[in-house]
């Protein structure tokens, strides 16, 4: 898809974005509600994580949204049932959703292209399935009330701020993560695959394994977010399994611009932000979620960050 | 009477559900593929155009009293056109582009489709009530058959056997398999291929507001109709590939079959079912049970 190519030159420009963004999130906070930043944080990790596997991978997942409901549930169980520390609950939900994500990889990567956003879309649709009958989940309630807990044992996250230092940590860990990825021989490897299977393949690369392990640390990332979701909504339910929320996921990346470092992180801020802002016009915001695609794939492919970064010619 | 330790009712009664269910399957894994055949991309707004089929039906029953026969040929021509237009205005311009770009502009038609249908009639379903002539059900002996779920089944056979026939038997039909091969060299011949395109999009559409048609009085007509089904269908694609009209046609009618019968053995997994089949066919023929990729 069309990316602008990322050298691996200077990346200064990338850390300069980096920074900025960190103070965005740092300053923000004394003039945006703590909560709607936390969203923020929590949808724009898991449009990263899903955008490592588009824009890097150049593979549609479109149930995506199984990963990051599914560590909803593990950190809220954990959380409640279990009686966990917040990063204990964080770190079980990331290995339950990074396990869900090897069995699904492992599936989907038998087929492409189209068929592997169906296959994905299919999956997730059979997890939404299963959670919506298993006891644990509490069905159609979710699983409410999940405390927030002590974070090593030490400082009480029900305080907002603390909650916002964690999330931020969480997030900028995942982040980091996604950039190394990005940047390494593995990344490397994962982007020629996306412009030419064949090639990447006659070269001596085992394809498969490196779509499966992008897959994987997909899974991974996305569940860091849905994790820590969890745990700052006090909340896990069906919303954050059913197909919409893939479908959300796929929009924020668009907008911001798939292949893109930091584009799934504006496009985060933009629909969460939109949702916000037109949640009293009920069912207007599907309508204009779906006008926002059409708009994105007809004239906008290159998302926010995307036309930002062909305007200065570096990659971002 | 009882087989395998069922009540025979129970069996049969479920294994018509089955066989209901697997009609719809049928027909719009049917037009999924003959899309998908010519166009190359999937398309996703195809559970909301068979919503908007039943729609068709209710609303010109509503405002112009059309009754079902009438909507049974207005539905797939409206409709049609409908998808004529989105082809024409929007999927044109993406053919040169990653294919993933249709399927995502078709999300985004769909969601547009389905917020303004919910806005419109809010979410909850309405009645349409059967056409007279299929009131009542005929006694078989060992089950009660209703006559509309009768024509229903045969009716999507009848149309899935006449588009099969069409497809693979027929000069036109043959213009499309050429088409779908190598375009340009069909363009080469004098035939106008992008007119084709067209009308092959909205032939698909067709089908999926015929079905939509057939489900109203089923199923009842809800904006969100066909927001799940899309996704079993996607699956059911998925277990008999893309590559054959005659594949899409007997997986779909199949499937139907198996989760009616989940439905009596196994209720639990009746939802799941479906997705299970799809599991185990990419283990062991990833391709597709009728599939011939690569």
């Amino acid at each position: 898809m069309n990316n602008p190519t990322v050298s691996s030159q200077s990346l200064r420009h990338q850390w300069v974005a980096f920074a900025l963004m960190i103070a965005f999130f740092a300053i923000a906070p004394y003039f945006v509600y703590p909560i709607f930043l936390m969203k923020v944080m929590c949808f724009a990790l898991f449009a990263c994580a899903f955008n490592l596997l588009l824009g890097f991978g150049g593979l549609l997942s479109f149930g995506h949204a199984m990963f990051f409901g599914t560590a909803g549930y593990a950190a809220a169980h954990a959380s409640k049932v279990w009686g966990w520390n917040p990063e204990f609950s964080v770190l079980f939900a990331a290995l339950s959703s990074t396990a869900l994500a090897w069995v699904v990889g492992l599936l989907a990567i038998r087929r492409q292209g189209i068929y592997f956003a169906m296959i994905t879309l299919a999956l997730s649709q059979m997890v939404f399935f299963v959670f919506l009958q298993t006891p644990f989940t509490g069905g159609e309630d979710g699983i409410q009330g999940v405390p927030r807990g002590l974070l090593f044992g030490l400082f009480d996250l029900s305080d907002n701020t603390a909650m916002y230092l964690f999330v931020m940590a969480v997030f900028i860990a995942g982040f980091a993560l996604v950039w190394r990825i990005v940047h390494s021989p593995f990344g490397q490897v994962l982007k020629a695959i996306r412009e030419n299977e064949q090639r990447a393949l006659s070269l001596g690369y085992d394809t498969d394994n490196f779509k499966l392990i992008a897959f994987v640390l997909s899974g991974l990332v996305a569940g860091m977010a849905g994790g820590t979701k969890a745990l700052v909504f006090q909340l896990a339910s069906l919303t954050d399994v059913h197909w919409t929320m893939s479908g959300e996921v796929v929009l924020m990346t668009l907008v911001g611009g798939m292949g893109t470092l930091f584009g799934p992180v504006v496009g985060a801020a933009v629909i969460v932000s939109m949702q916000n802002y037109l949640a009293q016009l009920g069912s207007w915001v599907t309508v204009v979620q779906g006008l926002v695609f059409v708009v994105c794939v007809m004239l906008f492919r290159k998302g926010v960050i995307g036309e930002i970064a062909s305007l200065l010619r570096k990659p971002l | 009477m009882e087989i395998f330790g069922i009540p025979s009712q129970a069996l049969f009664g479920q294994l018509l559900i089955g066989l209901i269910n697997g009609s719809f399957y049928a027909l719009l894994s049917l037009g999924l593929a003959v899309i998908f055949g010519l166009l190359n991309i999937i398309n996703f707004s195809h559970g909301a155009q068979y919503m908007m089929g039943a729609f068709a039906a209710y609303l010109s029953l509503q405002w112009f009293s059309l009754n079902y026969w009438a909507a049974l040929v207005l539905a797939p021509v409206v409709v049609g056109a409908i998808g004529a237009l989105i082809e024409r205005t929007m999927l044109v311009r993406l053919y040169k582009l990653d294919h993933l770009y249709g399927l995502l502009l078709t999300f985004g038609l769909a969601l547009i489709i389905q917020g303004l249908f919910r806005n419109a009639y809010g979410a909850s379903g309405m009645p349409y009530a059967v056409p007279e002539v299929f009131m009542g059900a005929v006694d078989l002996g060992f089950m009660f058959l209703p006559k509309y779920r009768a024509w229903v089944i045969v009716a999507s056979m009848l149309i899935c056997f006449a588009t099969w026939f069409v497809i693979e038997r027929t000069k036109l039909g043959s213009y499309l398999r050429a088409a779908t091969e190598n375009p340009s060299l069909v363009q080469a011949f004098g035939i106008n291929v992008p007119r084709m395109i067209t009308l092959t999009y909205a032939f698909g559409v067709g089908l999926a507001a015929i079905a939509g048609v057939m489900a109203a009085p089923i199923y009842q007509v809800s904006p969100m109709m066909g927001a799940d089904i899309i996704i079993v269908v996607f699956a059911v694609v998925v277990i008999g590939g893309m590559g054959s009209i005659m594949g899409a046609i007997l997986s779909g009618f199949g499937l139907g079959l198996i989760e009616g019968l989940t439905k009596v053995v196994y209720p639990e997994a009746s939802n799941t079912v479906i997705f299970v089949i799809m599991v185990m066919v990419l283990l062991i023929k990833p391709a597709g049970l009728f599939g011939t990729e690569k």
